[in-house]
């Protein structure tokens, strides 16, 4: 059990990164905090560099500069099998001649454990995980969820285990399986009370698992945030477009100098509106509004707007509208009502923000 | 969907195939076969003999002198080189420049012709003029592969090894190299050793390869002739007379033509029963 500390990481693959070009680096830098016990997801698009800070926290990688370090111990130049750390592989791993309980009790049988304990333990999990039946059995011949099982078994049997990694474990997994080893993952982490870091590209996956998402894009973290704060205070407009769907949408905007917003021409009023965006935006080349199509809502005055087309998505439907080049999209309920062809959208201040170059605009 | 057209046209496809298995296998047994059974005396003339031969090489001292000799060399080579193969794959390089290097260096002596290879060793190991031989009597050992029928045998196995240790090492490293990373990622995490990776990881992902590696160093080492040839002729005496040479001083040596077919069937027969034994036995519990 620890807390998992990352100062000032960073990682490349090349053997002479130069330091000022961010195209030699697979990890920027990270400056991040786990605490014990919490379910964080590491989400990004692929090639962000999220196994890579996965890997570095398990030791499979020595990072090229920064430390790590599990409470107050400095395991930077630790090797994996020291740092009590259990990781799971996005393709199954077992050792197909050794049966499912030899398998489990691997880990415990090589820190030399005294065997009536590694049995104790591989009982235990076994139970946990349903793999009770499958224990005399070879493991070669388990369908991949049961393997991804034993992989996961085998984390879990050490006592001392300080994290389990988890690097897109249900890639190979059937659909229908996918959502009971996922509730199966949450239901685990409530009952062991170990910290849980879970990589994936799919938002449904970390949003669901996690207590804290961290998103990743191109070998840096954008958010760490819950994930209630992720939907409604992207600090990227990467944040923005890439949880949610649709994502969010994205106005090319001018900020006179009182900080207000205009869009359009038509003024927006904004959650970081004021003297806060006049300074912030100053010498800024990129402005934009961002607001998510759930806090789009039609109204009599504001942007006027073109309705293009409305798909029903159930229980909301989604609303593609247009103002001249721009796409702007809209959730609205079922029974709300939708202008028929043209009409103004507004949107709700406390949720729109306005973006420097990518970057919210705040103190 | 249309209904399937039922006919037997397809077998047209297939005798390519039948025909020359039969020109290049079966009509030569069976020719064989028919020398087995019978007796010549040349003129075309032949009298049936019945299994008259098969009895006699059974019986004979001198074939089970050669299957014993022969059991013994295929057992010392395979012992050899299986081992020596799987750790020098695991010795070599994953990645870079070296693994071309090492690849060039392992196929070297597979390419070179067998005959040339005894002719090699024949000179190397010569007591007075070849490099080795001049070398060990130097280091003052009494060696002379020529005279000592265990300094013949010595020679002999360890060109085999240097000859086809290769194509061990070549499976092997192909196998090694079919496996993902994360088996080994996953062992760290572990705190597997060394020698837990080796027998959990890497042994059974190389089984299938090895099967083979063993299967083809099995045959070709029972029938090993040219290189025995060239370097001791089977002698000094009759000790590297292994079954291959026997079989052939019997059949043209001699002109035993009966007895060589008979010997020469049963040969088959060990090959056939033997591959066939190596392969259940490794295989068995796998469809578990």
């Amino acid at each position: 059990m620890a807390r998992i500390l990352l100062e000032q990481v960073r990682h490349s693959y090349r053997d002479n990164p130069r330091p000022e070009v961010d195209a030699d680096w697979a990890l920027r830098e990270v400056d991040l905090e786990w605490a014990d016990g919490g379910a964080y997801a590491l989400l990004g698009p692929s090639g962000c560099g999220k196994t890579t800070l996965l890997n570095l926290i398990s030791g499979l990688l020595k990072p090229t500069a920064g430390r790590l370090r599990f409470d107050d111990r400095d395991v930077t130049d630790l090797e994996p099998g020291e740092r009590n750390i259990a990781q799971v592989f996005q393709f199954p791993v077992v050792y197909d001649t050794m049966t499912v309980f030899d398998n489990l009790a691997f880990p415990l049988r090589n820190r030399g454990v005294a065997e009536g304990e590694v049995k104790r333990r591989v009982h235990e999990i076994a139970a946990m995980l349903d793999l009770e039946p499958t224990l005399g059995k070879r493991a070669a011949g388990l369908t991949a969820d049961g393997k991804q099982k034993i992989s996961l078994g085998r984390g879990l049997v050490r006592s001392d285990v300080a994290a389990i990694l988890f690097d897109e474990p249900l890639t190979v997994i059937d659909p229908h399986l996918k959502w009971r080893l996922r509730s199966k993952l949450k239901e685990l982490h409530q009952r062991v009370g170990r910290t849980m870091i879970y990589v994936t590209h799919d938002q449904t996956e970390a949003l669901t698992f996690a207590d804290q998402v961290v998103v990743m894009i191109e070998g840096q973290v954008v958010q760490a945030g819950t994930p209630v704060e992720l939907f409604e205070r992207p600090r990227h407009t990467f944040v923005g477009y890439f949880i949610g769907s649709p994502g969010m949408n994205l106005l090319p905007c001018e900020v006179d100098p009182a900080g207000v917003a205009r869009y359009a021409g038509v003024p927006i009023e904004t959650a970081n509106g004021g003297p806060v965006a006049a300074r912030g935006t100053a010498g800024k080349k990129q402005l934009q509004i961002g607001v998510r199509p759930e806090f789009v809502r039609f109204a009599e005055r504001g942007v006027p707007v073109t309705i293009e087309r409305v798909s029903d998505a159930g229980r909301y439907r989604i609303v593609h509208a247009r103002h001249g080049g721009q796409e702007i999209k809209a959730v609205v309920g079922e029974g709300a009502p939708v202008p028929e062809r043209d009409g103004h959208v507004r949107f709700e201040p406390e949720r729109t923000q306005i973006y420097a170059d990518g970057w919210i605009v705040e103190e | 969907m249309a209904a399937k057209t039922l006919n037997h046209k397809a077998w047209w496809l297939v005798a390519p195939v039948v025909v020359l298995v039969a020109f290049n296998a079966v009509i030569p047994l069976m020719a064989v076969v028919n020398y087995s059974v019978q007796e010549t005396f040349g003129n075309n003339e032949f009298f049936f003999e019945g299994v008259r031969w098969f009895e006699q090489v059974m019986q004979s001292e001198r074939f089970r002198d050669a299957l014993g000799r022969q059991l013994l060399f295929t057992a010392l080579v395979l012992a050899i080189e299986i081992p020596l193969g799987v750790a020098i794959a695991l010795a070599m390089p994953r990645k870079g420049i070296g693994v071309s290097i090492c690849l060039v260096l392992m196929a070297m002596p597979l390419l070179i012709p067998w005959n040339v290879v005894g002719a090699i060793w024949n000179i190397f190991a010569l007591p007075d003029i070849g490099l080795l031989g001049r070398a060990l009597n130097g280091m003052g050992f009494d060696y002379n592969y020529t005279r000592q029928p265990f300094d013949a045998w010595a020679t002999l196995v360890a060109m085999d090894v240097w000859h086809w240790t290769s194509l061990v090492v070549l499976l092997a490293y192909a196998g090694l190299s079919a496996i993902p990373d994360a088996y080994y990622q996953a062992a760290r995490i572990d705190g597997a050793s060394r020698w837990a990776i080796f027998r959990h990881i890497q042994l059974p992902k190389m089984k299938h390869v090895l099967l083979i590696a063993v299967l083809l160093r099995f045959m070709d080492s029972f029938m090993i002739y040219t290189e025995v040839v060239v370097l001791t002729g089977g002698g000094p005496g009759n000790s590297t007379t292994l079954l291959s040479i026997d079989l052939v001083k019997l059949a043209l040596g001699q002109f035993d033509l009966g007895p060589a077919a008979a010997m020469s069937l049963i040969y088959f027969l060990i090959i056939l029963l033997l591959s066939w034994l190596f392969y259940t036995v490794m295989t068995k519990g796998e469809e578990k």
